[in-house]
């Protein structure tokens, strides 16, 4: 039975956005300039790692954008040809993937790692009633004795997914240096050598170590995480990995659809601002001072209500709760376009006015190019760059933003997993005694390095594409001892 | 200069006409005072008399733009646009549409107070403090101090505020025990409940404006009159804090300017998880209450702020630079 695929906004919008970024680079691979810049982005080792951390986190967000409905077996007294009933939840790709994690349910809090619940109760032990802690119903079921198996279970497990990762990451790093040796015309073996020494362009050895560090991580996670809860049990008893990882797609998806959406505003009222002057100035300014004389919470507040009003008086449009919960999503982000575009416009509006006072401008005007051309011809090509790092810049920030407006009541719906949702939660846990402190930890840490990485990708994309920041900062690299004809001896 | 003022606050006028007229559209056509009266009386039936009663009471009962029964200019005037854009802009806010809330005017003249409270001594340390960390980093410009100094930045700015303020609760009020863990209090009591939140606020700032203060600093130190100076004899620390310094006002002015308007409309974060009852919270609890009329108030208040904070913020630059001319 095939399952249903139900095409959400958010995924619709994100597989165009994988798409378009598939054309950037298409783009960039032909045009020698931005291919130069690019490759000035990943020569800087930070944002070379941190564009791999990205990629895995894309990886994710990508496996949960893809939605069906799973199609239920007929029932008995179904007639022969019945139409085929969908089963009400949607589930992703992701979810398939993780199967077990979205099945195994305990009845409440559980320590990550556990074999036994947080609390106790009252259970029947040899017919008398006493205080335990009960045994989870899948968190190390498959263990018979947990005092005295858990240990050495553990440790197997553990160290048999610190070797698959050295494994996958050893058979990347000899890839990774034959491909080196076929571009550079050197054997295998001198190939890696410069690659343990960090004689190449682009900083291999550092992005083989991120590589290595997240393979690790990953087999230690993908040998326990369907035998244990690898981070415990929220409240419950859902898997608190398990939400970390669908709370990655709601971050990354605040992140870059919002930056998108402030884009037409800002491109399309900056340029033309900055180009005619006189009145349509003077209206777009009016418009942008207008929008940033509002705190931004406020605004977005009182949209959000709005939508929540209007999705309130509509129930029969959507046909499942995860509709629901993600048009608001997507709603919160071009909410957040909306209100958001009046920094890059003002920006581009500078830039412009800068730009078409040029001879290139001039010339286009004395051959009678009209307004409209010489706009998307002459004048935004040359303030790219602006809204490239405007939107790398971005990102970071509304990740955190999302956590702000999830606590103050405005952000996702309450029944998507979110980091701004998980912090929220762990505020009233963490002042439990014994305290609850997995939740808090694994938002903690998915969050930080999310932004983190976002924050030092965007740092290397600034660097590079910012005229101003471009320094002369010359930089040697050690000549090799056996030269090649076309080796590389100095690198600006 | 007077001449400047008089304009900016023209257009600061139009500008609050502007929000005015964008915030009542906003919140009146999907939301009409039939749904509203609903929503805040409660209960699945309510009568007509009911939502009449509602409305007459907080001056709902009227057409929304234009009054066809009316005549003249009173077609205009007699309308809840009218009533209510001229009561906000005489700073008569009215009551707020839920029962309990109340006199909005008197609830924001004594929530401010409270919200001042952590704001003004927040935003005076966070200048002194960011300044100072990227001042210090500057003089160590181009050494590990420098590099391990950006590092810790921009860790800290990837860390949400959020985190902050639980961490720095379980650590300082659960474990130490130092201050309490929420609360308020009026006069000086009040310093025990402010210490922590004013700290934390501080922290989760530091890391962003510290950096952006660096990289000010950074592009005045490349400029000639610092050779000039070196040249004299000057110290490097002289150099700095004398001449950099200076140069580095405005935009250190424009960036620390932005936060003007909060001072007086608090922290919505930093008061809610504090149990400060400043403006802060009383937005979030008009936001979860859905109290549009506290909302529509909050956002003309906020724009109001805006407004005076950038004349305010265009009087320090001709302070902080004498060739900066208003005219």
């Amino acid at each position: 039975m095939t399952p249903k695929f139900v095409l959400l906004w958010t995924d619709a919008v994100l597989w165009l956005l994988v798409a378009a970024l598939a054309w950037y680079g298409w783009h960039v691979r032909r045009n020698p300039n931005l291919r130069d810049t690019w490759s000035k982005v990943f020569a800087d080792a930070p944002s070379l790692c941190a564009a791999l951390v990205i990629a895995l986190f894309l990886i994710v967000t990508l496996l949960d954008s893809v939605h069906y409905r799973r199609a239920l077996p007929p029932s008995a007294t179904a007639a022969v040809g019945a139409a085929v009933a969908y089963d009400t939840r949607t589930t992703s790709l992701l979810d398939a993937v993780l199967g077990r994690l979205v099945q195994s349910r305990e009845a409440s809090y559980s320590v990550p790692l556990a074999t036994v619940g947080f609390t106790k109760e009252t259970r029947d032990v040899g017919g008398q009633p006493a205080r335990v802690f009960p045994r989870l119903v899948h968190g190390g079921a498959h263990l018979k004795d947990p005092a005295t198996e858990w240990r050495v279970d553990l440790l197997t497990r553990v160290s048999l997914g610190i070797l698959s990762g050295l494994v996958v990451a050893a058979l990347a790093t000899l890839w990774t240096a034959r491909a080196h040796g076929r571009g550079q015309h050197i054997p295998t073996r001198e190939a890696l050598g410069r690659l343990v020494r960090n004689q190449t362009r682009l900083p291999l050895r550092a992005a083989l170590l991120t590589f290595a560090v997240i393979a690790v991580l990953a087999g230690i996670a993908g040998s326990l995480m369907f035998a244990y809860h690898l981070l415990g049990t929220d409240r419950t008893g859902n898997d608190v990995f398990y939400q970390a990882l669908k709370s990655v797609r709601t971050a990354f998806v605040i992140g870059t659809l919002a930056t998108l959406a402030t884009l037409p505003f800002a491109i399309a009222f900056g340029v033309a601002a900055g180009y005619f002057k006189g009145w349509v100035d003077e209206v777009i300014q009016y418009l942008y001072t207008l929008l940033s004389s509002v705190p931004n919470v406020l605004l977005i507040a009182a949209c959000v209500l709005m939508v929540q009003v209007y999705i309130d008086k509509n129930p029969e449009l959507f046909a499942t709760g995860a509709e629901r919960s993600d048009l608001r999503l997507f709603l919160l982000c071009a909410i957040l376009g909306v209100t958001g575009w009046a920094s890059l416009c003002r920006l581009l509006r500078a830039e412009t006015m800068k730009l078409r006072e040029l001879e290139y401008v001039q010339a286009a005007t004395a051959f009678g190019v009209g307004h409209w051309r010489i706009m998307v011809r002459h004048i935004m090509p040359n303030v790219m760059h602006l809204v490239l790092i405007t939107t790398v810049l971005e990102f970071s920030g509304l990740i955190l933003y999302e956590a702000v407006l999830s606590y103050v009541g405005v952000g996702v719906d309450p029944s998507m997993s979110s980091f701004g949702g998980m912090i929220n939660l762990a505020r009233s846990e963490m002042s439990r005694d014994p305290i609850v402190w997995w939740s808090f930890a694994a938002a903690f840490v998915f969050m930080v390095t999310l932004v983190l990485a976002a924050n030092l990708f965007a740092d290397g994309v600034r660097t590079a594409f910012d005229p101003r920041s471009r320094v002369f900062r010359p930089r040697l690299y050690p000549v090799p001892a056996v030269a090649a004809p076309d080796a590389p001896t100095v690198h600006r | 200069m007077l001449n400047y003022i008089v304009r900016r606050i023209g257009y600061g006028v139009l500008i609050l006409l502007g929000v005015n007229l964008a915030t009542f559209f906003l919140f009146f056509t999907v939301n009409t005072p039939d749904d509203m009266a609903r929503l805040n009386i409660g209960g699945k039936r309510v009568s007509a008399e009911q939502i009449a009663k509602w409305k007459a009471e907080r001056g709902y009962d009227k057409p929304l733009y234009v009054n066809d029964q009316k005549h003249g200019t009173e077609r205009f005037t007699e309308t809840i646009f009218w009533d209510r854009s001229v009561s906000l802009f005489k700073l008569d806010f009215g009551r707020a549409d839920a029962e309990s809330a109340g006199d909005i005017g008197y609830q924001v003249r004594s929530r401010m107070i409270a919200s001042l409270q952590l704001a003004l001594p927040l935003f005076i340390l966070q200048v002194i403090a960011s300044t100072a960390f990227a001042l210090q980093l500057v003089l160590f410009r181009n050494s590990r101090i420098d590099f391990w100094g950006v590092v810790l930045c921009v860790l800290m700015l990837s860390i949400s505020s959020l985190f902050y303020i639980i961490v720095g609760q379980f650590l300082f009020s659960r474990i130490f025990k130092l201050v309490p863990i929420s609360g308020y209090a009026e006069g000086l009591d009040a310093v025990k409940f402010l210490v922590l939140p004013v700290l934390l606020a501080l922290l989760a700032r530091l890391g962003g404006e510290s950096r952006l203060y660096r990289a000010m600093f950074l592009e005045e130190v490349g400029k000639d009159y610092v050779r000039t100076a070196r040249a004299k004899g000057l110290s490097e620390r002289i150099v700095l804090f004398r001449h950099v310094f200076k140069n580095a006002l405005i935009p250190i002015i424009t960036s620390a300017g932005a936060y003007l308007p909060y001072i007086f409309l608090g922290s919505l974060v930093f008061e809610s998880f504090f149990g400060i009852p400043g403006l802060g919270a009383y937005v979030i609890d008009a936001i979860t209450g859905q109290d549009f009329a506290i909302v529509r108030t909050m956002v003309f208040l906020g724009s109001l702020l805006y407004i005076v904070s950038y004349v305010l913020i265009d009087i320090a630059y001709t302070w902080a630079d004498p060739r900066v001319r208003l005219g």
